[in-house]
């Protein structure tokens, strides 16, 4: 803790040196084993992780605000499409300037399925507390720290309770609860515990946490944040309300309790693109399903470690050694299970108790040499090429997209699927190194870039190969944007602050090749691009002679009509040189010019960067479009689709050897 | 000579071959027709020729094709050597310069401008140079700061192709290159209607003109037995100081290095009009050889107008690389070859008007001795041991090479 450790040090420091001044030690006081024992107690996580909150993602009040919200709207989003819900959320942050300048309050939202009252303690009041550790399964959050850490440093930065407003049932009350938290215990206090009609008719959970923070925009903030999550969750429908100047006014008197944020209600139907209303920013929701819900699965035999295999015997409730193979990991028959075992020097008759170490280290060994399937992959639910595009079309201006979903893959035991998307020219910068974006299972990692495997993937890409400039061990430059999404029932993090993927080989490997797929169709764009360059140049050059050749022909026989000549020869030159009028098309198909956008499969181009702004055109919802038009028209694109690729339940399987 | 001693076989072959090429003649009309092609056909005149192309590229134009014309290739690999007349002869391929090409679109305006300022001249019955054409034809493209021709080492290939696409001499457009060349001798003739003594022309003699057809230059009187062709004007000059052409009753003439079309065109007309023997007198380097075989063959250039330059009979008569250890030279005089010479002097060996014998065994022994002689050379002796006892040594022994 930063503001205690200067005092301590000096204090440190004058010991020593009197201790050489006097040159006898200072009497130590000795400790004994019965005296250090009345020290010794438990930690409690909460109050390991107040004194750390930086593991947390705390460690700034910028950072601090950015996790807080990033924190809640993962939550809620996984709330909402576990329950089957179009989620709408609404994101508020107030600055209370009044108060402290440093004073925020953040108010968060959802349509959710709401919490019952009797588990809002232990979600929102203990650290560690959830349904998602104990699963695989692919959700955004994964341990069940992230709010109660949040309301716990709003807590300890403000002192103010966290207010937990939620209805879990349709034409019941809402509750409303304020929220302390004893960090010695981890244990919940409730402060307030009423019901309320002030929360919107359906059911949903609004959070409100008071912290100290810090709003500044740009990289690393709430608002790229929110821009990201638009763009990897294009069903969900956001409204952002950043701090603003007249939030500043009414802080005070407005109460903790404001009603809805408001913009939920009154969205346009027929948005398409970011908009701004009012105060707020509305992402409108482009794609109007949810993403298909991940299944649950067991541990593959293959990823678990020796201490999680002795602690999985000890925990099972089979007796006998088959049964607990069979039963507590996927993908072991009783077949492989016979193996495991005579692999092992045992049977699957042993009984479970009877395994001590050695026999477990003997099963984890044998566990390696037996050929196994690949774990089951329907439990992972990737973006999809749709909707990035979806996202991308929606939060980036540029010309060219396109998005790549790889088929999925298997890192220790856990599957996991890469996609990638980009968007390039456009409004977007061209003199500045590529904007890369990444997100784990749906959500934006902001921090730690160079750390995480998806930027060093992007590095390691050859852009060059694509027409772009790319200085040795950097991202490439260019007017660019990069997304790769990693969808997996666990992703591995450097840290719990969860900003960096760790960088497994075979995890780099499959983001590679995602973005080489991407990268070659960008290729085929930008050299088509400049090949329609040349050609206007080529017409130029034409253009400037044809009046010299006319008039020479003239000259020579006064009988040719130099007018006459000229246009003969401007009409050869315009067929000549078709191209230059034609607009672009990723496979080389030439452009119905009627339409402003033309959509295949996986790649979009726009004429111009307005073309989806405008709400009445024909491509508000491009992706909707896309699937009633592409059809008919687009045989040649779709045989060469990622969707082909995409996971169809089980038969895409593979055999996870050794 | 060896060709009026002709087998009955020979002839016989040649007459084959006549055939051959009169088949390559007609499949030459009928391309011909297709489009804007080389206008080969020598029976109508220049203006008209220049006006068909024009009209042609504009029909092509109507059509919606892209016009083109066809430069028939200056190059060695497009000429032939046809051994039964001793002439190199251009052959059927050429390159086409179509205006809807980047590369080409520049060249193929120039060519039109070209063609346009040549019209120009001949309708106003002018002549000019090339330079001047080059200064007639450059303006800056409306529109643009381009300009037309930049250089005139644009403009000048750009005549070049012009007169073979149309085969029209570059004074048949109106052209002339800087004339160079003298002519002293025993004879008289008309240029512009003033007759002129060329045994009467002083120290410098008559400058040979660009353009010496018979509209300009007439025959008079001639009394020469033969012509002598000197490579350079300061040998040519000892040769007037010393009134070789008066003892040897000759014409003597220079073209200041490789021959101007003018002299050759003169030397073909005084042979075959005269009925002149030609001889050449060239330093010993790869350079004076090519001199003395265009003189005799044609050039790869102007291979298309072989048949109007190029002298079958002509003989050369020095310097060969025999010359030093037979007219006893000290070594000093000689100069060591180059790579470049020993390079063109290789190149030389293998063009097929060089695989006669003799020849082969000149290039070879100069290769081999590693040194080449200019006619200066023989000044080591005596100022005047070229004209005294060299030449009329050689001569007089017949020691050519053909």
């Amino acid at each position: 803790m930063p503001p205690m450790s200067p005092p301590k040090t000096r204090s440190g420091k004058t010991g020593a040196t009197s201790t050489t001044k006097r040159g006898a030690a200072p009497k130590r006081t000795n400790a004994t084993a019965e005296s250090m024992a009345g020290m010794q107690r438990e930690i409690s996580v909460s109050e390991f992780f107040a004194k750390n909150r930086h593991l947390l993602g705390f460690d700034n009040p910028r950072r601090a605000l950015l996790t807080t919200v990033k924190e809640a709207v993962d939550n809620a989003l996984d709330a909402c499409e576990e329950a089957g819900i179009l989620p709408e959320i609404s994101v508020r942050i107030d600055h209370l300037p009044k108060i402290d300048e440093s004073r925020y309050r953040v108010t968060i939202q959802d349509n959710g399925p709401g919490v019952v009252r009797r588990q809002i303690d232990n979600i929102f009041g203990k650290l560690l507390y959830g349904s998602k550790f104990h699963r695989l399964k692919m959700s955004r959050g994964q341990q069940g720290i992230g709010i109660s850490a949040a309301g716990m440093y709003g807590l300890m930065t403000t002192g103010r309770p966290m207010v937990i407003t939620s209805r879990s049932k349709k034409g019941k009350p809402a509750h409303h609860v304020e929220l302390a938290m004893d960090t010695t215990k981890n244990k919940p206090e409730v402060s307030v515990d009423i019901e309320t009609e002030d929360f919107p008719e359906h059911t949903g959970t609004r959070v409100v946490i008071e912290l100290e923070g810090k709003h500044q925009r740009g990289r690393g903030s709430v608002d790229a944040y929110i821009d990201q999550t638009a763009i990897a969750n294009p069903h969900v429908l956001l409204t952002y309300i950043p701090p603003t100047r007249s939030s500043e006014d009414d802080a005070d008197e407005a109460p903790l309790l404001e009603g809805d944020a408001g913009a939920v209600v009154g969205v346009p139907e027929d948005l398409s693109h970011t908009t701004t209303i009012g105060d707020s920013i509305v992402y409108p929701r482009t794609i109007n399903e949810l993403p298909p819900e991940p299944a649950e699965i067991k541990p593959h035999p293959k990823g678990v470690e020796l201490g999680t295999l002795m602690r999985m015997l000890k925990q099972t409730s089979q007796k006998q050694l088959g049964g607990f193979l069979t039963n507590e990991f996927c993908r072991v028959s009783s077949k492989a299970s016979q193996q495991i075992c005579d692999g092992a020097g045992l049977t699957t008759r042993t009984w479970v108790t009877k395994i001590a170490h050695a026999e477990a280290e003997a099963l984890h060994k044998s566990i390696q040499r037996v050929k196994l399937m690949g774990p089951p992959l329907n439990c992972l639910a990737p973006i999809g090429t749709r909707q990035i595009l979806a996202g991308l079309l929606k939060g980036v201006r540029a010309e060219f997209y396109t998005a790549a979903t790889r088929p999925p893959s298997v890192y220790r035991g856990n599957p996991f699927q890469i996609e990638a998307g980009i968007a390039f020219g456009g409004d977007l910068k061209g003199d500045d190194t590529a904007r890369v974006i990444r997100f784990a299972n749906r959500v934006p990692l902001l921090y730690q870039q160079s750390a995480c495997s998806a930027f060093k993937a992007v590095v390691e890409t050859s852009w060059k190969n694509y027409g772009l400039t790319q200085p040795r061990g950097s991202a490439p430059q260019g007017a660019l944007v990069v997304m790769i999404h990693m969808a997996s029932v666990w992703v591995p993090f450097t840290s719990e602050s969860k900003e960096a993927i760790a960088d497994y080989d075979e995890i780099r490997k499959e983001m590679r090749l995602a973005l080489q797929e991407c990268g070659r169709k960008l290729g085929t764009y930008v050299r088509k691009r400049d090949r329609i360059k040349r050609e206007g140049q080529r017409r130029d050059a034409f253009a400037r002679y044809i009046g010299e050749v006319a008039r020479a022909l003239h000259s020579i026989d006064p009988a040719l009509d130099p007018v006459k000549v000229r246009d003969d020869l401007e009409a050869v030159a315009a067929s000549r040189t078709e191209m230059a009028d034609v607009t672009l098309d990723e496979d080389g198909l030439p452009i119905d010019k009627t339409r402003n956008v033309r959509v295949d499969e996986n790649t979009v181009i726009l004429d111009s960067p307005d073309a989806v702004a405008i709400p009445e055109a024909p491509v508000a919802k491009p992706a909707a479009r896309k699937t009633a038009k592409k059809k008919p028209a687009k045989k040649k694109v779709v045989k060469k689709t990622a969707t082909k690729r995409k996971p169809s339940g089980d038969q895409q399987e593979q055999l996870f050897g050794d | 000579m060896a060709k009026k001693k002709t087998s009955k076989k020979k002839a016989v072959k040649k007459a084959t071959k006549k055939v051959v090429r009169k088949k390559v003649v007609t499949k030459k009309a009928a391309r011909k027709k297709s489009g804007a092609k080389s206008r080969r056909a020598r029976n109508v005149d220049t203006p008209t020729r220049i006006n068909e192309f024009a009209n042609d590229v504009a029909t092509l134009a109507a059509k919606g094709v892209d016009p083109y014309l066809d430069i028939p290739t200056r190059a060695l690999s497009n000429v032939s050597f046809e051994k039964s007349t001793g002439l190199i002869e251009m052959g059927d391929s050429t390159q086409r310069r179509s205006f809807f090409n980047l590369g080409q679109a520049k060249k193929f305006m120039q060519t039109t401008l070209i063609a346009s300022g040549c019209s120009e001249l001949l309708r106003q019955k002018k002549t000019t140079s090339i330079r001047d054409l080059f200064y007639h034809c450059k303006h800056t493209i409306e529109g643009t700061r381009e300009n037309t021709f930049d250089d005139q080492a644009e403009s000048d290939p750009i005549i070049e192709d012009l007169e073979v696409a149309l085969a029209s001499l570059r004074e048949e457009l109106g052209l002339y290159a800087e004339p160079k060349g003298a002519l002293v001798g025993p004879m008289t003739i008309v240029d512009r209607g003033d007759t002129i003594d060329l045994s009467r022309m002083g120290s410098g003699g008559y400058a040979v003109p660009s353009i010496v057809e018979d509209h300009v230059i007439q025959f008079k009187k001639c009394t020469a037995d033969f012509i002598l062709l000197i490579e350079k004007g300061a040998v040519w000059r000892r040769f007037n100081e010393d009134r070789f052409w008066k003892k040897h009753n000759c014409l003597i003439i220079h073209g200041g290095g490789q021959p101007p079309r003018g002299v050759r065109r003169l030397l073909w007309r005084l042979h075959n009009e005269q009925q002149l023997p030609v001889f050449v007198l060239v330093d010993n380097d790869p350079w004076g050889y090519y001199i003395y075989s265009v003189i005799k063959q044609g050039s790869i250039n102007l291979a298309f107008e072989s048949a109007r330059m190029a002298i079958p009979d002509a003989r050369f008569v020095g310097m060969s690389s025999y010359d030093a250890d037979a007219f006893g030279l000290p070594a000093e005089v000689t100069i060591r070859v180059t790579e470049q010479d020993i390079r063109r002097a290789k190149e030389i060996r293998d063009y097929p008007w060089f695989a006669k014998k003799p020849w082969q065994r000149e290039i070879n022994h100069m290769l081999q001795k590693g040194v080449k002689l200019e006619l200066e050379a023989l000044s080591s002796k005596d100022f005047s041991f070229i004209t005294d006892t060299y030449l009329p040594k050689k001569l007089k022994d017949e020691d050519y090479l053909d």
